[in-house]
């Protein structure tokens, strides 16, 4: 079987750098309201 | 079952110089809203009361979801395989999705059977196929490192109830202003229902981004750099590849499913348990030295490490290989829970120290496993035969509560117990661990006789339509 002859691509940096923005938000969001539940145990 | 065009693997073959760390936030993108089952506890007593029914007649719904997971998986991996992962991540969005809706629905007739059928089925099916969706594609893209791939995957499983149980407190508070979040306080099964309406639409979204934005290499595309025969140097690690079908039939996959079982029993044992655990275990008469706002801490902190221990131990599997990997998962974590036994309750730095490193071997068991398949299985299928290994979790979640739960229930009631009524259970995980471990240790190379035909490996009969619209 030969693979045809494709033209090239080329990702833009934008839409990766968007698309890691869009997930990485609500993690961040998620993982501060975590530590600071967390933090409740070491605090006392 | 065919898919509409645009949906189909055809269509999301990428062109030569796609760059690949655009699949990572595309699986994220789902894993994330997925991972929403692990926050159902934020409305749970909404719900008892807006049913007027009780505690297990709500848990159903989760239970049922995990349950319908695991099917899903092992019966939809094979066509998650053949259809690729924009077919997959479309249909688990729409499942999802709907499955919140029709609960909303359920909520707001007062019919409990509809969110049993719609969060629980409905949604409990498009879990399974959003968790299975995106693992062959990244191990594909990653194969110089598809422990790494699979722990970013499967970290934003963890990651999603991280997200999902704040944003769901100020939804409710939002839609409910007598609700403000604190003990005593319960929203309004209205505010349930118009956070599930606002969950289903806000997760419809990003995985239908998810699933745009997936692509699928090309069957002859390789990182820069990156030469398969140094793969095939590193023990058990195969470049040849098994049917889903043929993979059931050999020891391994049979002796992963136990190690697995055995793993998520153990962390099962503890995460069911965790904030009346720390307390019994630091109790002295009807008084716990650990608060109750400390042991929600206590559970936060377990949410990070199972998190984290599902990126860092399976990128570390990529160094050190998937076999000694699960080595530490189950000798470690057997050692650690004899040491939580026996001196666990000396001081509650050490308690959560043990308990945080067993957790974050929970997490790293999962996001482990579908690298450990790909070195065993090859790419082939690995989706198909990742969807039947999760059974094993299904299996666990029901194993799991019914120990811990099932040896308390017979050492006293709630709120009296003390670090001696767990030990009982805890010794039962230590001994489930060794035979987790001595599966592990019995996994050898795959057969040659289950090994498909040479040229074998995209799954789909339409990979010879050359026609097909590339990007």
């Amino acid at each position: 079987m030969s693979t045809p002859e494709r033209p090239a691509t080329h990702t833009p940096t934008a839409l990766i750098a968007f698309a890691w923005l869009l997930v990485g938000v609500p993690l961040a969001y998620g993982l501060f309201n975590t530590v600071r539940t967390a933090s409740t145990l070491f605090g006392g | 079952m065919a898919v509409p065009s645009f949906l189909a693997r055809e269509r999301i073959v990428a062109r030569p110089g796609f760059n690949r760390w655009l699949i990572p936030p595309a699986a994220l993108a789902v894993h994330l809203c997925i991972g929403q089952a692990y926050a159902t506890s934020v409305y749970k007593t909404a719900l008892v009361q807006h049913f007027d029914s009780s505690l297990t007649a709500i848990g159903i719904i989760f239970s049922l979801a995990i349950v319908m997971l695991g099917l899903s998986a092992a019966a939809f991996g094979t066509w998650v395989d053949r259809n690729g992962p924009r077919a997959a991540m479309f249909t688990a969005a729409v499942l999802w999705s709907a499955g919140f809706l029709v609960g909303a629905l359920g909520i707001s007739t007062n019919q409990l059977w509809l969110v049993y059928l719609g969060y629980g089925v409905l949604g409990g099916i498009g879990l399974g196929i959003g968790y299975i969706s995106p693992v062959s594609t990244l191990i594909k893209w990653f194969p110089d490192r598809p422990g790494l791939a699979t722990g970013m995957a499967i970290m934003g499983f963890g990651g999603g109830a991280l997200i999902a149980s704040p944003i769901s407190r100020q939804l409710m508070n939002f839609y409910d202003e007598g609700y403000d979040g604190t003990a005593g306080t319960v929203p309004a099964g209205s505010a349930v229902a118009l956070l599930f309406v606002t969950l289903g639409l806000v997760y419809l979204a990003f995985m239908l981004f998810g699933a745009l934005i997936v692509r699928v290499p090309a069957p002859d595309w390789r990182p820069h750099g990156f030469d398969p025969a140094t793969v095939k140097q590193k023990s058990l690690v195969t470049t040849e590849n098994v049917s889903a079908g043929n993979a059931i039939r050999t020891p391994q996959f049979w002796l992963l499913w136990v190690a697995l079982f055995c793993n998520v029993t153990a962390g099962i044992g503890i995460l069911e348990q965790a904030a009346p655990m720390i307390q019994d275990f630091f109790r002295d008469g009807s008084t716990s030295a650990v608060t109750a706002a400390a042991a929600a801490g206590f559970v936060g902190v377990l949410s990070l490490f199972n998190m984290g221990g599902r990126f860092a131990w399976s990128t570390t599997s990529d160094y050190i290989g998937r076999k000694p990997m699960y080595m530490i998962y189950l000798g470690v974590g057997l050692v650690l829970y004899v040491l939580l036994a026996t001196v666990g309750s000396s001081a509650t730095w050490l308690f959560v120290i043990l308990a945080a490193l067993i957790i974050s071997f929970y997490g790293g068991g999962f996001s482990t496993a579908p690298a450990y398949l790909r070195d065993l299985f090859g790419t082939f299928q690995v989706g198909a035969i990742h969807g039947r290994l999760l059974t094993a979790w299904s299996a666990a979640g029901i194993a799991g509560p019914l120990i811990i739960n099932g040896v308390l229930d017979s050492r006293g009631t709630p709120g009296e117990l003390v670090a001696g009524d767990y030990r009982p259970a805890l010794f039962i995980m230590v001994g489930l661990l060794a035979v987790g471990f001595v599966a592990n240790l019995m996994i050898k190379q795959v057969d040659s006789k289950w090994f498909e035909p040479k040229g074998t490996d995209v799954p789909t009969a339409a990979s010879s339509t050359e026609r097909s619209a590339t990007r």
